[in-house]
Formats: structure tokens, sequence, C-alpha cells
């Protein structure tokens, strides 16, 4: 686990903070303080590292993709070689586990006997209705009306789980709405729950948590990079509140030599309007708890975002991103809805490997990426990519929008 | 100076009432006539309340309300038009209520000072504690406005002292406190329990201390009044907005909701 990042009082630069009701400043105190005291611990750290190993299944893989790589660049002008680190291949298929998985044992041990969550895609909230199964807790996931409609197999696995899925039909019935709902829970219930945030986003100290518990993504691809020989020329991942980014991005903050970019959701193209990308087109502004970008009018009032992915369908971002990009340690770019449909497709019948369209975000800049940053270090490079999660909770979406744009597939014998 | 504002004048003079209205529910025109309505009826203190489109600290009623004042053009500029309209009038404080994004937007320094020329007395952000509010509370004092702290049933002895601190380095008019863990429209509420909660502060702060969430009667109002310096109805009120049939029957239901509290509090 790395050491964080935070500044004692919260912050990120001049992001992130605590903007939330009088009422929840205690318990995040009380958690800021178990975060310190607990996670930090050798017997916490031991109780964690073994679960990661027996039940989630860590270290996943780094797998090389040869023929995507290809695809991308047939004669290696540019690429020279693309690693993907397997989160896919985690106990629930994605990242989210990590840290799902560590909050629910500091709940445990704080002496929490709830859990809430909210959740876009399903995949947090599956994470969390496994955890709290794995660990005998009540468990009750919020989710907006409109994902609970396009990611309906993660919402059948939460009530297998034994979770209670609460629908969420204010405002875009999405992720946003689904955290103000989890919020308003939080609020009431505060003394006997744990708000298990699903990403790097909310108030301080839960970017910091998230990140830190994510870290093991960033640890061991940059140990498994060093193992066959060098580290990657950049590292790519998808970026919604973060979480799966920010744990990959954490390991290679120091090593100079290493570039970093998150590539977040465009739904109809940036200039459409219909977008997610609110580190590209979004301004400074708070919301759920920290100041951070946004996507928001002139008044304040914050923009529904759009994209066809669920986790990335989210009008805020980490602070710790709005920080490394206005540092300019991080760049962070977009992927429109067809882009993203594109490369899942090619990655698939390349590699074998479905991706969550989350995930296909990221893929949908490599080729960009890999052409410009060979052209600044004047030879081919390597690229490590976040493979956050596996596609099967989009197949509605898929055999919708992708299956009518392919040609049928036709192969003599 | 903080004795001569018009909050503090009016904590002097009698246990407060406040009544919070969603600015633009249901459009800005009816507001400004049902703030009247309060005034007239008998409240102290209007609270402004500039609707925002995730208002995660509300329950039901005041969300579903500042949805509809978003559809009629509500927001930090239209709550304070109204504010500005009030003040032509009428020498009543006025809180600008709300979260703070709109505010941080605007730029709290532009913020403040619009909000100044439109005659407002102080700022409640529901979510921006303590910690976060110090460029805020500053601003506002170089104008004479004031930034109300909010206690909650969770605040420990602690940040209670940080309120006295606070307060003892740039003066605040009075403190809200929350009396339930939750959201507004919360039901439950202890009001006798909330209104000794309130003494209890008011003497540790040096400060008037109303109570606020689910006061949504006459009883609750006495029950609360007789300990705390005032106590405010938000979520009564604009549910009676809500359910009133007509303009004049909505003046009709506020104005009946603002006199019975008014009772309760004056223990008549
Ligand atoms: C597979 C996958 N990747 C990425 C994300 C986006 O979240 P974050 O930016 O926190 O990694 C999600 C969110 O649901 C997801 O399910």
């Amino acid at each position: 686990m790395l050491p964080p990042r935070v500044s004692p009082s919260g912050t990120f630069g001049p992001f992130g903070g605590r903007y939330v009701a009088e009422t929840l400043v205690p318990a995040l105190d009380e958690l800021t303080s178990a975060f310190h005291t607990i996670v930090f611990s050798e017997v916490f750290q031991t109780e964690l590292r073994e679960l990661l190993a027996s039940y989630v299944g860590r270290p996943t893989p780094l797998t090389r993709a040869h023929r995507f790589a290809r695809w991308l660049d047939p004669e290696a002008h540019f690429l020279h070689r693309l690693y993907l680190k397997r989160e896919d291949l985690c106990h629930t298929g994605a990242h989210k586990i990590n840290n799902a998985l560590g909050q629910a044992l500091l709940a445990k041990k704080m002496g929490k006997t709830r859990i809430i969550a909210e959740t876009g895609a399903g995949q947090h909230g599956v994470a969390t209705a496994t955890a709290c199964a794995l660990f005998d807790l009540p468990c009750f996931v919020y989710m907006g009306a409109e994902d609970i409609r396009r990611q309906a197999p993660n919402v059948g696995r939460m009530k297998l789980l034994g979770a209670q899925v609460i629908p969420v039909t204010s405002g875009s019935s999405t992720l946003k709405d689904a955290m103000n709902e989890a919020l308003r829970d939080w609020v009431t219930n505060v003394r006997t729950t744990h708000y298990c945030i699903g990403s790097t986003a909310g108030p301080h100290p839960y970017p910091e948590l998230v990140a830190t518990l994510q870290s093991v993504i960033g640890e061991e691809a940059r140990a498994q990079c060093l193992a066959l020989g060098s580290l990657p020329d950049a590292v790519v991942a998808c970026v919604g509140g973060g979480s799966n980014a920010m744990g990959i991005f954490r390991a290679f903050l120091d090593d100079p030599s290493v570039a970093l970019y998150g590539v977040e959701a465009a739904g109809d193209g940036v200039a459409s309007g219909h977008h997610a990308a609110t580190l590209t087109a979004g301004r400074i502004g708070v919301l759920h708890g920290s100041k951070s970008y946004v996507l928001c009018d002139d008044g304040g009032q914050i923009q529904e975002a759009h994209s066809i992915s669920a986790g990335l369908d989210y009008p805020g971002v980490g602070p710790e991103h709005a920080w490394l990009k206005d540092s300019g340690r991080a760049h962070y770019l977009n992927a429109t809805d067809n882009e993203a449909l594109v490369v899942l497709d090619k990655l698939g019948k390349t590699e074998g490997i479905l991706a969550a369209l989350e995930t296909a975000h990221a893929y949908a800049r490599l080729r960009d990426i890999a052409r410009d940053l060979a052209e600044q270090r004047g030879h081919p490079v390597t690229l490590l990519v976040s493979h956050s999660g596996r596609g099967d909770k989009d197949l509605e979406t898929l055999l919708t929008r992708l299956l009518p744009l392919l040609p049928e597939p036709t192969r003599a014998y | 100076m903080p004795t001569e504002s018009r909050l503090s004048r009016i904590f002097a003079s009698r246990r407060v009432l406040v009544a919070y209205l969603c600015v633009g529910d249901p459009s800005l025109d009816e507001s400004l006539e049902l703030a009247r309505a309060c005034v007239r009826a008998g409240a102290d203190v209007l609270e402004l309340g500039v609707p925002f489109s995730d208002p995660a600290a509300d329950g039901p009623v005041i969300a579903r309300a500042g949805a509809r004042a978003l559809a009629r053009g509500g927001g930090l500029s239209a709550t304070l038009r109204v504010a500005s309209a009030l003040r032509t009038e009428s020498d009543v404080p006025l809180v600008l209520f709300g979260y703070y994004n709109p505010i941080y937007v605007r730029g709290e320094a532009r913020a403040v000072d619009e909000a100044a020329d439109a005659g407002i007395d102080a700022f409640l952000v529901v979510d921006l504690p303590l910690e976060e509010a110090g460029t805020l509370r500053r601003l506002a004092a170089n104008r004479g406005l004031t930034v109300v702290p909010l206690l909650a049933p969770t605040s420990s002895p602690q940040r209670i002292e940080a309120v006295r601190l606070a307060h003892a380095e740039v003066p605040m008019d009075f403190v809200y406190y929350v009396s339930v863990t939750g959201i507004t429209g919360a039901a439950g509420v202890q009001a006798a329990d909330a209104g000794t909660k309130a003494r209890t502060l008011r003497e540790a702060l040096g400060l008037p201390v109303v109570v606020g969430f689910g006061i949504d009667s006459q009883e609750k109002a006495r029950a609360a009044g007789q300990q705390a310096d005032g106590v405010v109805v938000g979520t009564a009120l604009v549910r009676a907005i809500e359910e009133g049939q007509s303009a004049a029957d909505r003046v009709e239901r506020v104005s009946s909701l603002i006199a019975l509290l008014r009772q309760g509090l004056d223990g008549t």
C-alpha cells in the first residue's frame, strides 16, 4: 500500500476538501482517523492482502496484446508493445472489488453495522454486495433508474448476493442522483452506517482512501513491467470518478519517464454538449463534497452527463485528477460512444477479450497517444492500459448498439 | 457593528420565527407574494432558498420544490432579484440559503457584493462547514454580512468550540441548530429536546440559536421555542405551497401556517 498523497487538510493542490452538511463532518473525522490507524496497521494490511490473494485472485496478470497492437499500428512505427493490466480477472469482474473489500473490512473494524453504496455501471454495487455477503453486513445500493435499465445483469447479481437495490428517479436517474440519495441516507443513519463510495470522489478522506485501496493495481503492474525489463512509456486508463486510473497512476507518479493519460467519456462528442468529459470541458466547482472539475452552467447548476457507459456517466471527477491535470503530471483525453464501441469490437476479435464499455474508452485513444509519444521520444513506445473490467454487464447495450453496425460474420471453410 | 444588524436587533426583541421559501416555486413572482405573506402573518426572518440541481441535504418535498423552481428560471440571480424587490419595501432580515456551487461558480467576492447590494443580511450554505467557509466569512464581513454556521446532534464539543472561536474572530448573528440527524423534512423531531440543546449551545457560544428541521406545528414551535431563540419552518411551508390549488390558496395556506407557528412561539 502506497503512502498518502493528500494534505492533512484533505486537499490535492487547490482541490478536494469537505463540502458536506455539518451532520456528516464528525463521521468524516471518524473515518479519517480510522483510515490512518486501521488501514495502515500491519494487522489490517495482512488480512487485506490475504483476501486479495485468496478471494479476489490477485495479483492479476499482465497480458501482452500482440494482435490488437498490430491492428493499431501494423508496421510497429510508433507502438512497440501494449500491456493490459487485467482487472477484469478480479472476482466480480472489475477493479471495484479492491476498494469495496477494503472499505467493508474497515467498516467492520469500525463497528459499523450497515453499508450503503451508490453505483452506476453496477460494478461497484456488485463488489459492495459481494464484500457485504462475505462479512455478513446488510447492504443497500442506490442506483439510477436509467442505469438499472441498461445494466440489468448487475442488478440481478446484487439481488442474488443479498443486497437491496434502491432505484433513484430524481434528476437524470443516473450515477450523480444515486450519490445524492446515498448521501441523504448517510446523513440520516450516520451513526451506524458506513457509506462505501465507489470512486475517488466525494469528501475527504474518500478520494485518498479509495486511491490507497486501489493503488495495488499500479504497484503490481509496475513490478510486473520491471520484471519484463522496463517501465512503460505511458500508462492509460479510463476516467469516470477516477478510481481505476488513480489506482494504476499512483505507483508511477514519481517515475518522470512514465507519461500518464486519462480518457474520459465524450458521449456524442464534446462539441455536441452530450458528454461526460469533465476535465476536458468542465469548470472548477463543488459537487458531492469535494472541489474539482464539474459540468455545470453559469448559474452553478450541475448539468447532466451523457455516455453510453454507465460507469463514466458522471458530471464530476475525483479531485486528485483535477490536480494532476492542472499540475501537468497527467493528461486527459476523451473518446466518444462510437469510438469506444469500435475498439471494444476489435479487442474482442483480436485478443478474445470483451472489455467493459468504460474500459473501452481507454483503448480508443491508444493510437493517438502512441503516435504523439513516439514522435516526442524518437522511438516506438510501450503502453500499459488499465483493463478495468469485463463486458458481460454490457451485453444488452452491445447487442443493440454494436451488432447492427457490424457486417454479418462470414468465413468460408 | 453586529449589535446593530437587522438580525441581531430582531433576536434582541423576541423569539424569532424564520420562514424558508424555495425561490421560484411555483414561480418567481409568486415567491415574492408568498414572502410578503409570510412577513404579514408574523415571520421575523426570511430564508430565501436558492434552488440547486443536486440538493443532497434535502428531503423529497424541498427537492421537488427546487426542481420546479429551476424549471421556472430559479437560481442565484433570480433569488437576488427577489431579495432586492423585498428590500425596497421591507426591513425584514433576509438570509440567502443554499448550496455552495452556485456561489463558488459566481465567485465568492462577486456573490457577496451582489448579495449585499440586494439587501441580504447573511448567508447560510448547507454544504460549507466552518473549515471551508473562511474566505466567504471574511468577504461577507467586509460588506457587513455574516455567515450562519450549522450545528447538528452529531457535532462534538470541539466543533462547538470551533464555532465559538470563529465567532470571536469574525462575528456571527446566530447559529442554526439542526434538530435531527437527517435531511430536511425528517419526521420524529423531539422539539423540546432540540430547544434544550439550543439553549445549551447559546450558553456556550453567547449567540442566539434557532432550531430547524421538522418544525411543522404550533405545538412543536411552542416546545422548541420555550428554550431556543427561534425556530425555522421549511418543509411544512414548502408543502403548503405544493398543496395549494391557486395563487390565492397558496397565500392563504402559507399565511395561516405562519400565524399558527407565531402563536406557538409566542405561547398564545
Ligand atoms: C469496469 C469499469 N471501469 C471503470 C469505471 C469507472 O470508474 P472509475 O473512474 O472510478 O475507475 C467503472 C465504473 O463503474 C467500471 O465498472
